[in-house]
């Protein structure tokens, strides 16, 4: 037996990014989830702690003013931040979404741009996909983009915009020739700023109630041309590659969630006394904190290993992204709903904190893609 | 001339896990996990905004401790610390502070150094002594407990806040200072910084390196000998005073009988 056997196990580098969220996570987030969840507002406690020590969008290369972290210590931060509060987790994790088509396809002059500004906290990053009748099907969209002269008008809404109207930056997918269905959609950067874009009013959640979620309409919205990411017609097929790489960041958060509720159980099972004993002496509860523990270990193995292929753009990518997120976000809704049963009564209240973690990962089994869809790309894509 | 700043920090037993004693009543550090002194963070933050603020700093994270003690050291360099020394070395196991600070100072004046930043106690010991004893055997003035410093010049300016008053202490260069947990809040390490830190020179010394004999440290050298430790008891069950209409002279009587009142 050796101690320096390197195989599936984080570098030393992974494991104090991990510590050094987490003590800030625990200082400067934590303190604020269960308001942030009450009030329904956003974590701003959360933003200013993640720019301020540069970890709100780690992925961003160094050579565009960037952390350069690999998709490994992204996966750390933001399953980290979720450990404490998944609403606050959506900033890193969102910001790699909406900005991850630009790094994959976009030109030098729009990367220097929008991921330099991404980097230096200018402002946040979303992504524009799904419109109220396209959401699995998400080629079914209607936003259009017209060419005129120099410029791209921009007509439509975009539905279930995470962080829209605090973000500055918006990836927007949209119809540039209606023959060609998939092959005719382009992505836009389109900011906040620009005339015509406009939200709706924020859709009453049933968690992540401290990241806004919005629709995006765009009246006339006018850019110039140079903002189209990549060339024309290639718009759904990044919005596709970039979801086989983020579904692993929604697999950070799904264990991070269930790690924070995880975390709750195995110390309230301790303290809490029934029949003259902790009920962390009855066997019963002993099953489930080892089935909950066991299920966790399995979501984080496969995440971490998903994580690994997406930095390197493995062929597997797209099964492992799926399966990932399909899986994790499976087990975390289990050992949240689990949480709150171990708390019995207590749980079920908003004095502690499990309820919150269990309606946190529901979302999970749902947004980038339903757990269904997850299904159809991993049975397209067996390894 | 590049500021040279040394920031003195310790290795210590995390103060949330189980401590323990080993057999000789040194600190048991195989059955807990260590991690750089708390209040040392202050030290190295301060060090690392007065290198900021001077533009032409070169920051030196030092430590005296284990092979383990280099996960404090890294820490420091990961928060922004340009270099570290690390000294070690198996004699000088169960030293006290008195042999401490004399280790201390003739790596400090082996490494230079302009201005020395230490935190206002180990969160293991907390004798809180050190900085003065640095002070006195490097012949440099000393600035203790600061909740606000800043250099200015060949000037160390301060801040020291008590009870009744607050002081503003000043110091020419060479000097040591020691910093509060009012000093600034720690920053934390951002992914660049940590992976900076595997770069960064750690140099490492032993007794020899330093001149120092053996005899002179460690448990046989120590000034004070450790006859027993004891844990301190769990705490035990409060009164409860019930209020059947005499609660407030019951409560009374408690405090009196207790000497608080």
């Amino acid at each position: 037996m050796t101690q320096d056997f390197d195989l599936f196990r984080l570098s030393e580098e992974h494991e104090m990014l991990r510590e050094s969220v987490r003590s800030l996570a625990e200082a400067k987030i934590a303190p604020f989830a269960a308001e942030v969840d009450e009030q329904g507002r956003f974590p701003q406690e959360a933003l200013d702690a993640l720019q301020g020590n540069d970890l709100h969008a780690v992925h961003v290369p160094e050579e565009y003013g960037g952390a350069g972290a690999d998709a490994l210590a992204t996966v750390l931060v933001i399953e980290e931040v979720a450990r404490v509060c998944a609403s606050s987790s959506l900033i890193p994790a969102v910001n790699k979404l909406g900005s991850l088509p630009v790094q994959l396809s976009g030109s030098e002059e729009l990367k220097a741009k929008y991921l330099g500004a991404l980097a230096r906290g200018e402002g946040m990053f979303s992504y524009c996909l799904s419109e109220p009748e396209a959401g699995s099907d998400a080629a079914g969209m209607k936003t259009r983009a017209v060419r005129d002269g120099d410029f791209w008008v921009l007509n439509g809404v975009k539905r279930w915009i995470t962080n829209a109207g605090v973000s500055e930056y918006y990836t927007v997918m949209a119809v540039t020739d209606p023959e060609l269905r998939s092959r005719g959609i382009s992505a836009f950067v389109v900011e906040k700023a620009d005339e015509g874009v406009s939200f709706g009013a924020p859709e009453k959640k049933l968690g992540i109630k401290g990241s806004p979620t919005r629709e995006v309409y765009f009246d006339n919205v006018r850019i110039p041309a140079d903002r189209m990411i990549g060339a024309e017609g290639t718009g759904f097929a990044t919005a596709m590659k970039t979801l086989d790489h983020t579904r692993v960041t929604i697999a950070a958060q799904a264990i991070g969630i269930a790690q924070g509720a995880l975390d709750y159980a195995k110390g309230y099972v301790k303290e809490r006394k029934q029949f003259g004993k902790a009920i962390a002496e009855f066997q019963g509860v002993q099953f489930m904190l080892a089935d909950m523990a066991m299920k966790l270990e399995a979501a984080r193995q496969l995440t971490y290993a998903a994580a690994a292929k997406s930095q390197r753009t493995d062929g597997d990518l797209t099964f492992f992204g799926a399966a990932a997120k399909c899986f994790a976000s499976d087990v975390a809704m289990e050992i949240t709903t689990d949480a709150v049963q171990l708390l019995g009564g207590y749980g079920y209240t908003r004095d502690y904190p499990v309820e919150r973690m269990m309606r946190d990962a529901k979302i999970t089994q749902i947004y980038e893609g339903t757990n269904q869809v997850q299904r159809i790309v991993m049975a397209r894509n067996l390894p | 001339m590049t500021l040279r700043i040394a920031v003195c920090v310790k290795y210590v037993p995390d103060a949330t896990g189980d401590r323990r004693f080993a057999d000789d009543t040194t600190t048991d550090r195989e059955g807990v996990d260590g991690l750089l002194s708390e209040l040392d963070e202050y030290g190295v933050e301060q060090a690392l905004r007065i290198a900021e603020a001077s533009g032409d700093a070169e920051v030196t994270v030092l430590t005296v401790g284990p092979d383990d003690a280099k996960d404090a050291l890294r820490k420091a360099l990961s928060m922004g610390a340009d270099k570290a020394v690390h000294v070690n070395d198996d004699d000088i196991h169960g030293s006290d502070v008195i042999a401490t600070s004399a280790i201390v100072a003739k790596a400090l004046e082996q490494v230079g150094f302009d201005l020395v930043v230490c935190g206002m106690a180990s969160t293991d010991g907390t004798m809180g002594v050190l900085p003065a004893l640095l002070a006195e055997r490097l012949g440099v003035p000393q600035a203790t407990l600061l909740s606000e410093v800043g250099v200015e010049g060949t000037t160390v300016k301060g801040r020291r806040d008590g009870d009744a008053a607050s002081e503003q202490v000043e110091a020419q260069l060479p000097a040591v200072v020691s910093v509060t947990d009012q000093s600034g809040e720690a920053r934390y390490p951002s992914f660049k910084g940590i992976m900076a830190a595997k770069k960064k020179p750690v140099q490492s010394l032993d007794l020899d390196d330093l001149g120092i004999d053996a005899d002179a440290v460690g448990l046989a050298g120590a000034w004070t000998k450790v006859e027993t430790v004891t844990a301190r008891p769990p705490r035990s069950k409060g009164t409860i005073v019930t209020d059947e209409g005499e609660g407030g002279k019951q409560l009374a009587a408690f405090l009196a009988e207790q000497k608080f009142i």
